[in-house]
């Protein structure tokens, strides 16, 4: 390894993030001692599951150059309908069916996506602007509105599956559910995806030229449609874990996050033009999010602020890089 | 006689009822380079599709070593090693050297999983090959035209190339990389590689080539031993005409100064600048890269804020660093790149040379669209841009027209000095003469013109003065008429 590989960048965005996630925790624990404890770390990696695996989902639609904001509709739709087509099918289906089934309707629809791009070349944010409504609309129209309070008895079950489970010194309990496990599943098979197969490095490349891709005879329509396809049954797997962890399933839950979620991401570095975005940005972009939607009352800011300063982190986190190379790129010209 | 590498016979295609290809039949040996020669719009782009499968000729037989070909397409002419180096690259900006280089042979292989050490492996041993070193975790992004270039080569040659075909592989090069990739191509033919060199600039040419085919609208007007050409001869084939190279008219001695340069300075780009251009005066600045002379053409412009000095235009000073009011003080800058600074490619070629003039068309606060429409049309019929609509995109043109296109929009606004940087990149040799007409008559009518170029026939045959650079300064001032090619190029260098 070469040494100027390993002089901090500033840049960019997986230096400046972390830097603000140890800030921020500084500045909590200043205000609340209890801060730093076990309970809060729980809280932010259970508040980490579904949006991480959302973000993931993203994430991975980004570096191929295109934009999915569906995924919370697929998410929202496979959840309820899983959960009323168990209870009214077959109630008796484990934990594992259940996210099973999920996934392969996150498929399907992810499959809708698919067709629509790759086959009518469509741009991808106007089809998935598009399903996203559809989706939803569907849902609402044809299978219900109301909340499923009484969950099928396997997604009850996963919902209370424990990976760590312990008593405060105060009494309180802390926990951090087995769904944490099927993100890290996630991070790891797309990791494996993109790294390891020339699957992964097609996406990269596709992202970093289409027209270079097709020329070089990468099969571009095929590629495109595994990455939206994947994509929703990522979204169907979170929906799950979303209903399972809440013990309901709300049809009005989870559409209207996929912009935090982007946001997320572009926090992590992940270009929205294509062929940049690591896991590792991500993952911290969630953590950062994360961190400020659970724990800015502890630092003193009000609930009502946490709009406010996500947005101000996006501005910051992704302009602050963006202004350093204008300026690096000024200075050389 | 060896069976050629490729032998192509009688090929004809015809677009709507346009002859693009007309007949035309040559072999190419192997690892014989074979310069294929003529302007925009002689059919080269066409033989070139032809030859990599992307369009069928309508007539005409084509073999690979022997083998007739009847149904050709891009998977079996990259079988048959045809492998087309197009001018943009077609590379991952994203993704590193190495994975660039081995893209193509891995996806060949048909591999499942993406073997990081093989890849590494695969770019090493090409790059090895060639003789260059290059770091293969960089990024293609960060690299240079001239190293993006060598990436695209060596990824031909992993796949196992048996002719490489280059479209336009010098435009973008200095005098100093060209050298380095004719070395290169030197190399390739020794290992047996057949090389289809698609170029402009004559003088590489015939440097390099043991063959050339001239096409002049889509019929071969000439092909022979490169040793029977020379640059004259070959011009003459291309365009059908004698093209002269000769200076300019002599500037009227009493002209007024008009545009005063003075210690002009940025600390990394150039020091202590001074010059003065008369009115009706061809001024022409030359260098190597690295020379300064690119920031210095940005800096007049605006586009590069200098650190100290003064632009004096008319008598009145010329802010600095601020385009937008270098504009209006009357100074008009084409790009070198006009592809990405200086055309909206995608829109109309009516739309690139108006927007320059929206500001003077709407004082009212409402945009007077005819008047501003017919200025266009005006310009771009006086400078004799060739194209099928006023409403066609500007991608849709020749590079000759792009950049009349691009002059248009300068001349609409009426500039007083004109900056142009390298205003015949990418253009063909007929263009090319006549956007030295162009530029002699724009200093006839009294605008100073400021060409900055590393052509050095260019600078010859449209400057009256030329100022040469080094290490940002000016070193030399020369009277064209007092010097010669070779002499120029040797105080570049020295």
């Amino acid at each position: 390894m070469q040494l100027s590989s390993l002089r901090i960048d500033w840049t960019r965005n997986e230096t400046l993030v972390p830097l603000v996630i140890i800030a921020f925790c500084a500045l909590a624990a200043f205000s609340d001692p209890s801060f730093l404890s076990i309970p809060t770390l729980t809280d932010l990696l259970r508040g980490s599951i579904v949006l991480g695996i959302f973000a993931v989902a993203a994430m991975l639609v980004l570096i191929s150059g295109g934009i999915d904001v569906s995924f919370t509709a697929v998410a929202a739709f496979t959840m309820y309908s899983t959960a009323m087509l168990l209870n009214t099918l077959a109630p008796d289906l484990p934990w594992y069916a259940a996210i099973g089934i999920g996934m392969a309707m996150g498929a399907a629809l992810g499959s809708i996506n698919g067709i629509l791009i790759v086959g009518f070349g469509l741009p991808t944010l106007i089809v998935t602007l598009g399903t996203l409504s559809i989706f939803r609309g569907f849902m609402l129209t044809f299978i219900g509105q109301k909340q499923i309070t009484t969950l099928p008895p396997g997604m009850r079950e996963f919902g209370r599956m424990m990976m760590i489970r312990g008593t405060n010194p105060d009494g309180s309990f802390y926990s951090l559910p087995w769904a944490f496990a099927a993100t890290v599943g996630v991070i790891v098979v797309t990791w494996f995806i993109l790294h390891k197969t020339m699957l992964g490095r097609s996406i990269f490349a596709i992202g970093g030229s289409l027209e270079s891709a097709r020329r070089i005879g990468i099969n571009v329509r095929a590629t495109q449609f595994f990455i939206y396809v994947y994509v929703g049954a990522l979204a169907g797997l979170a929906g799950i874990i979303h209903s399972s962890m809440a013990r309901v399933a709300n049809p009005f839950d989870l559409v209207g996050l996929e912009l935090s979620v982007i946001a997320a991401v572009v926090l992590g570095g992940a270009r929205l033009t294509g062929g940049h975005g690591t896991l590792t940005g991500t993952l911290l972009g969630v953590a950062l999010i994360v961190l400020v939607r659970n724990s800015l009352v502890v630092i003193g800011v009000p609930a009502t602020w946490q709009m406010v300063v996500i947005g101000l982190l996006i501005l910051i986190g992704t302009g602050l890089p963006a202004w350093q190379a204008k300026r690096a790129a000024a200075r050389a010209a | 006689m060896s069976v050629p590498l490729v032998a192509l016979n009688g090929v004809t295609k015809t677009y709507s009822g346009i002859t693009a290809l007309d007949d035309v039949g040559f072999d190419i040996g192997r690892g014989e380079a074979v310069c294929l020669a003529g302007e925009n719009g002689s059919g080269k782009s066409t033989l070139i599709k032809i030859l990599a499968g992307v369009e069928k000729p309508d007539r005409g037989r084509i073999a690979f070593d022997g083998a007739q070909q009847s149904a050709l397409n891009p998977r079996a002419s990259a079988a048959a090693g045809i492998k087309v180096i197009f001018q943009d690259f077609s590379l991952f900006p994203n993704l590193s050297v190495a994975e660039n280089i081995a893209f193509s042979a891995e996806l060949g292989e048909g591999v499942t999983l993406f073997r990081k050490r093989h890849v590494r492996d695969i770019a090493a041993r090409t790059l090895a090959r060639i003789g260059v070193d290059m770091p293969l975790d960089a990024p293609v992004e960060t690299l240079s035209v001239a190293h993006k270039q060598l990436v695209a080569i060596c990824r031909a040659l992993a796949t196992d190339a048996k002719l490489i075909i280059m479209d336009e592989p010098t435009t973008a090069l200095t005098e100093k990389e060209v050298r380095a990739l004719l070395a290169i191509i030197r190399r390739l033919k020794a290992d047996g590689v057949a090389v289809l060199f698609v170029s402009h600039k004559l003088a590489e040419v015939l440097e390099v080539c043991e063959k050339v085919v001239v096409l002049r609208n889509g019929r071969k007007v000439a092909e022979g031993m490169a040793s029977e050409f020379d640059a004259a001869a070959l011009t003459r084939h291309m365009t059908g005409r004698d093209v002269a190279l000769r200076a300019p008219a002599a500037l009227d001695a009493s002209a007024p100064v008009l545009f005063e340069v003075a210690s002009l300075s940025k600390a990394g780009a150039f020091d202590n600048v001074n010059f003065q251009l008369r009115r009706g005066e061809v001024l022409g600045i030359s260098g190597l890269l690295g020379s300064g002379r690119t920031a210095l053409a940005k800096a007049l412009f605006g586009l590069v804020a200098p650190d100290s000095g003064t632009l004096t235009l008319g008598g009145l000073k010329v802010p600095l660093g601020d385009p937008l009011k270098a504009a209006a003080a009357g100074i008009g800058y084409v790009p070198e790149d006009r592809l990405t600074e200086g055309l909206f490619l995608l829109q109309s070629i009516g739309r690139n040379v108006a927007v320059g003039r929206v500001d003077a068309h709407s004082i009212t606060g409402l945009l007077a669209r005819a008047a501003l429409w017919a200025e266009s049309a005006d310009w771009l019929n006086r400078l004799r841009v060739k194209a099928s609509s006023i409403e066609a995109p500007v991608r849709s043109l020749s590079g000759g027209n792009q950049q009349r296109v691009v002059l248009a929009r300068w001349l609409a606004r009426g500039p007083q000095v004109l900056v142009l940087n390298g205003p015949s990149v990418g253009v063909d040799v007929g263009s090319k003469a006549e956007i030295h007409e162009i530029i002699a008559d724009l200093s006839r009518q009294g605008l100073g013109v400021i060409v900055i170029s590393d052509d050095l026939p260019e600078l010859l045959s449209t400057c009256h003065r030329i100022l040469v650079m080094r290490a940002g300064r000016i070193t030399d001032d020369i009277p064209a008429g007092s010097t010669s090619e070779t002499e120029l190029a040797h105080r570049l260098a020295s």
